[in-house]
């Protein structure tokens, strides 16, 4: 069973303002992440996928919930694990799903595939794949909000592997120094690959580190979509009303393998079979439901609406092409430009 | 004919970091020690008294993390010099210079420019020992992405940071501690200087003997005494070690059929390996001897002074060699 012990706070009772037709938009995005996660790992299957592909079922949520509470023009970065975050953000399925297929339509043109999807247009920083390799940029992103003297914040999502890092603490240590407006929002899904968290952290209670740095932080039920935007909104809050950096712990669990490689022999089926029953899109289903503010009718239209956008996805990146070789060396230097 | 003046190769960097200042707001300069100590090496002494704070930023002791925050506010519209204080310290940052800076444009598929300017000190002679002087520009070369400046003259410390801040990717200049008190006479009006080509520093017909950084003004000083023997060597500054502009040092030995590599750094994998290799590849029927290198010896800089003058090519070495070339 799950022998890791982490703080899972209660949801908030906080009232939170939900209108129909945001609610109806989050379970929207929740289950075309889920969907399309369902489908890449299909695509991968037959081989239309290749590299590394990291799946975020289980932990729709935190990407979720975390980004409704950003503006358009506030940035966010994120891990190799970032289709979900991607898609909340509002990025074209079609072009993820190219860029995964390795197609110059991709919204990487194809150079970056699963781990390193990048929008410029959106504020989307990718799909970094060093761990904690990009907690220093998000620093200096929120440095340069500041010294523009813009009210944007910089939104920084990493898991709890990278709380381990270096760049981590440095990371935190100039946020704090600096006054700058950067959310580190850390996904702690218990595992760092195959390596349990009680393997890899002397003190599990992540949000605590942020006091060693002067940096206000908090824990959340990362498996629930209100706890999250409840938390998530007030940090960002805090963060854009202070200017100062804040550390959001999500405690979540991703329900498959790390990546397609992960023959998942570090834990236990039964451990995963309990996470399970907290999934997130079903909970907050019954949610809606029972506040009445989707019905059984409205949800069926939805899982329709995602269906369909997903099947487009998959025909754009089919109907993709690939670059000519000759373009080979392209986006090395900016000076050469595009053919 | 203008005018010259008398500066150290330390004051040449400070009048250039200066004119970037004022030149345009959203450079700002950030380093261990660049503001209240006045920089490690006093290149940045009195700027944080000129600009304030808020554009000379001490930093931490975190180099992963501040080249990391550079090459964020790079992306998010700043123009920043990030000064890292030795090349050894470099390496702390290495994953953020080649694995963020070096790969966004790539990544994204051309859609972030990362442009970002990271000073690093570099260079064998203070006595410092293995941890606090090498000559690493071959590490910075080999990345594809980066341009790698070589800072060899003194019209190069205060002209070539102007010219680096116009490029939309990012920078590593290369600068020399050894150099720092070196005076020289340069232009009144000295500015921006060219980083796409290399630079024949003297112009000769018996033998090119190319090189970087602290061979410069060494080769310069070997050429004046092989001039007595009657020897005219051409002497190149690569300058511009990334991309490296082939056309000045391939037309040079197709000029003089003989050519001499001289450099500080380790001597496999280096820079002379890959100029021998362009010379083989692209004008090995213009020679008329085989291609000699004068390199590092391959060894952790020791701390004596006597070895660590042995560790790398003296100007009796680039003497001796040139001679055995043209008479062998």
């Amino acid at each position: 069973m799950n022998k890791t012990k982490i703080l899972m706070p209660k949801t908030k009772s906080k009232k939170i303002d939900l209108d129909a037709k945001k609610a109806h938009h989050l379970f929207y995005q929740m289950l075309l992440i889920r969907k399309f996660e369902d489908k890449a790992a299909e695509e991968y299957t037959k081989a239309k996928i290749r590299g590394f592909l990291h799946l975020y079922i289980g932990e729709e949520a935190v990407a979720v919930g975390v980004i409704q509470a950003l503006t358009d023009e506030d940035n966010i970065l994120c891990t190799y694990r970032e289709h979900g975050h991607a898609l909340a953000r509002g990025m074209d399925a079609g072009a993820i799903m190219a860029e995964m297929y390795g197609k110059q339509e991709g919204c990487s043109r194809g150079r970056g595939g699963s781990m390193h999807l990048f929008d410029k247009s959106k504020n989307f920083f990718g799909g970094n794949a060093i761990v904690a390799g990009h907690l220093p940029m998000s620093v200096g992103m929120a440095l340069a909000s500041k010294k523009q003297k813009k009210n944007n914040i910089t939104c920084c999502f990493f898991g709890e592997g990278a709380a381990a890092e270096g760049e981590f603490h440095e990371a935190m240590n100039l946020a704090a120094l600096w006054k700058v407006p950067v959310l580190f929002v850390c996904e702690n899904n218990l595992y760092a690959m195959g390596t349990a968290i009680r393997y890899t952290h002397s003190m599990q209670e992540l949000e605590k580190k942020g006091a060693g740095y002067g940096v206000e932080s908090s824990a959340v039920n990362g498996m629930n979509l209100m706890a999250v935007i409840d938390a998530a909104n007030e940090a960002v809050q805090k963060v854009r009303d202070n200017g100062k950096p804040y550390l959001l712990v999500c405690n979540t669990y991703r329900f498959r393998a790390h990546s397609m490689f992960d023959a998942e022999l570090y834990r236990d089926k039964k451990e995963v079979e309990e996470w399970k029953k907290r999934d997130p899109i079903p909970e907050f289903q019954e949610f809606l439901l029972k506040q009445k503010i989707i019905t059984e009718k409205e949800i069926k239209k939805i899982e329709n609406q995602v269906d369909s956008e997903i099947q487009k996805a998959v025909d754009f990146a089919e109907a993709g092409t690939w670059e000519p070789i000759d373009q080979l060396t392209e986006f090395v230097y900016s000076k050469k430009e595009t053919k | 004919m203008s005018q010259t003046i008398k500066t150290t190769y330390r004051e040449a960097l400070k009048q250039g970091l200066r004119e970037a200042l004022q030149n345009d707001d959203r450079v700002f300069l950030m380093g261990e020690d660049v503001g209240r100590y006045g920089g490690a090496f006093a290149v940045s002494k009195g700027l944080l008294q000129e600009f304030g704070e808020e554009r000379i930023m001490d930093v931490p002791l975190s180099e992963s993390g501040f080249v990391g925050a550079g090459i964020g506010a790079a992306l998010a519209g700043m123009k920043p010099i990030v000064e890292v204080m030795t090349v050894n310290f470099g390496l702390l940052a290495m994953d953020q210079i080649v694995n963020n800076a070096a790969t966004l444009l790539h990544m994204s598929g051309g859609q972030l420019n990362v442009p970002v300017i990271i000073r690093i000190s570099c260079g064998i002679g203070q006595q410092l020992a293995a941890q606090h002087s090498h000559s690493w520009e071959p590490f910075f070369a080999q990345v594809p992405g980066l341009v790698v400046l070589s800072v060899g003259t003194h019209e190069d410390a205060r002209g070539m940071l102007h010219t680096a801040l116009q490029s939309p990717d990012p920078v590593i200049i290369i600068e020399y501690t050894s150099m720092l008190n070196l005076e020289k006479e340069i232009s009144t009006d000295a500015g921006a200087v060219n980083i796409t080509k290399a630079k024949v520093i003297k112009s000769g017909k018996d033998i090119s003997i190319i090189t970087y950084g602290t061979g410069v003004y060494k080769c310069l000083e070997s050429a004046d005494e092989l001039a007595a023997e009657g020897i005219d060597a051409e002497i190149i500054d690569l300058r511009i070690l990334r991309p490296l502009d082939e056309e000045t040092f391939l037309a040079s030995v197709t000029k003089t059929h003989r050519a001499l590599i001289v450099e500080d750094a380790w001597r496999s994998v280096s820079i002379s390996s890959e100029i021998s290799s362009r010379i083989m590849e692209k004008a090995f029927y213009e020679l008329d001897a085989p291609v000699k290198r004068l390199c590092g010896v391959e060894v952790p800089i020791p701390y004596p002074l006597h070895l660590e003058q042995a560790s790398v090519p003296q100007k009796s070495d680039i003497v001796k060699a040139v001679k055995q070339i043209i008479n062998p």
